[in-house]
Formats: C-alpha cells, structure tokens, sequence
C-alpha cells in the first residue's frame, strides 16, 4: 500500500467515524463537533494530495487548508451560537426533542 | 507505511472514536483535543508546518474551547447521561459504515500504481506568505470578509435577547418620562 492511499484511508476512517457521530447522537454539540471532525478528514486528504502530487511547489494543497480550517472556524462560532439561542429558548440541546420550527 | 504513522493515526483515530462515543460531554471534548492533535501531528509529518501549527491554534486553542463553553452554558453534561444515541441510531450507523466501505474500496482499487516517492517538498511559512499575499490575496481578504461577518453574527445570536429587550424598554420609558415633562 502506497503512503498516500494509507493517509487517504485515515482519512476516510476519519470521515467515517464523524458522519457516524453526526447521525447518531442526540446532543446537538456533538453532532457538531462530527461535522468538524469531517472537515478535518477533508483537509488530511488536502495536505496528502499535495504532499504526494505532481506539482507540490504551487502551494495549492496547503492554502486550500488553511482556507478550510478558517471556514471551519467560522462555521463552528455560529453553529455554537444557534445552540445556544435555540438552548434559551427551549431548554434543550436534545436534537429529537426539538421538533418545532415555532413555538 | 513507517510506525511513527501508525502511532499518530491511532491516536487520531481513537481520540476522534471516543470523542463521538463517550457519554459524558466534557469527556467527549477532551477525547477530540487527543485527536486533533494526533491529527496535527499528521500535517506534521507531511510536511505542512503551517498546517499543523495552524490546526492546534485553531482547533485545540479555540474550537474545543469554544464547544467546552457551550457545554457548560447549556448545562447539557448532567441533562443527557441516560440517552446519548439518537432514536434512528443504526441507521446512522449504517449510513457511516456504507460511505467507509465506498471510500475503502474507492481508495484500494483506485489509487495509482506506487512511483518513486516525490523528494519533501518546502512548504516554509516564508514562502505561505509570499503566497498569500501575491497569488491568494482575493482569497485572503474574502476569508477575512467571511470570517468578521461570522463572528459578529455569533455574537449577536449569542446576546441574550432579554436584556436587550429589558434595555430598549427602559430606554423608552427615559423617552416618555422626558417627554411628560
């Protein structure tokens, strides 16, 4: 097994085990934390594709990175926030008790 | 395959399992810092300096802090102890296992047949910035756009809006007392 399809596998592992956390869990700061951990899957393969690309000099690899992470970041302040703005509301975090878009 | 990656894709693999399957949520918070920094230690070790260091700034210094926060203003580490999974938990897991099975066999029969391994390329913050500020610098100033319009409406969803409200409405009742007189 080449080194690039053994980084592509965590990676895949890595996606895997985030979707799987996503879908499953009920409290809302975890699924959340699922999407990020698919994000994070998602740069690896950034960082492995340049690392064993044809032309690793133009940087392309690594500035799609760190353009993700910053992204990621911003998704995760406002993911957060609408957790807690739902949490004020409601009194949950409990994704299968919020049922209601009003009221 | 070198055992120094074996180790770090272990802990990041298993830091990242854990944090999507333990019970307590600050556990949960804790076991995915474990991971990504195994996962930091990845880029490490593919040479993307930036990358990794970037990653544990971002990530550990503020995305797990940020959840931690949440964890504790919502209250929600003694609320769900009972029932952590979600009522339509196997099909999730299903969906999970399906899109791993895909992606393996997309990987193990897709990948190319191994060449020589290209030289370590440099990838020094010097040549990031010169990067960023010649090729990327549209980029740049979108993400910087992006990133401020995000936190200040974080911010605003985040502020209580009872205060506000508690605020606007003595600011009126100053008005009409004003007025009266």
């Amino acid at each position: 097994m080449s080194p690039l399809s053994a980084y592509l596998l965590v990676a895949a592992l890595l996606f895997s085990i985030g979707l799987a956390g996503a879908l499953s869990r009920r409290s809302a700061i975890v699924v959340l934390i699922g999407i990020e951990l698919m994000l994070n899957a998602a740069n690896l393969n950034f960082i492995a594709f340049w690392r064993y690309g044809s032309n690793p000099m133009a940087l392309t690899g690594v500035m799609f990175a760190l353009f993700s992470i910053a992204v990621a970041a911003a998704e995760a302040a406002v993911g957060l926030s609408i957790i807690l703005a739902v949490y004020r509301h409601s009194r949950t975090t409990d994704l299968d008790q919020m049922n209601s878009m009003k009221g | 395959m070198t055992i120094s990656f074996l180790i770090l894709a272990l802990i990041a693999v298993a830091g990242t399992g854990a944090a999507m399957a333990l019970r307590n949520l600050v556990h949960c918070v804790l076991a995915l810092t474990v991971g990504l920094v195994g996962l930091a230690a990845l880029f490490l070790q593919l040479g993307a300096q930036f990358v990794g260091f970037t990653q544990i700034l971002v990530y550990i210094g503020a995305v797990a802090i940020l959840a931690v926060f949440a964890i504790m203003m919502t209250r929600s580490a003694e609320q769900t102890a009972h029932h952590v999974l979600s009522a339509n938990w196997l099909a999730g897991a299903l969906v999970a296992a399906a899109v791993f099975a895909l992606l393996g066999w997309a990987i193990y029969y897709g990948s190319p047949t191994p060449r020589s391994i290209p030289p370590q390329p440099e990838a020094s913050v010097n040549q990031i910035g010169i990067a960023l500020m010649h090729r990327f610098v549209l980029p740049l100033e979108i993400v910087g756009l992006l990133l401020t319009a995000a936190l200040i409406g974080a911010a605003v969803l985040a502020m209580d809006d009872t205060t506000v409200r508690e605020s606007r409405i003595s600011e009126g009742v100053v008005r009409e007392s004003k007025e009266t007189r």
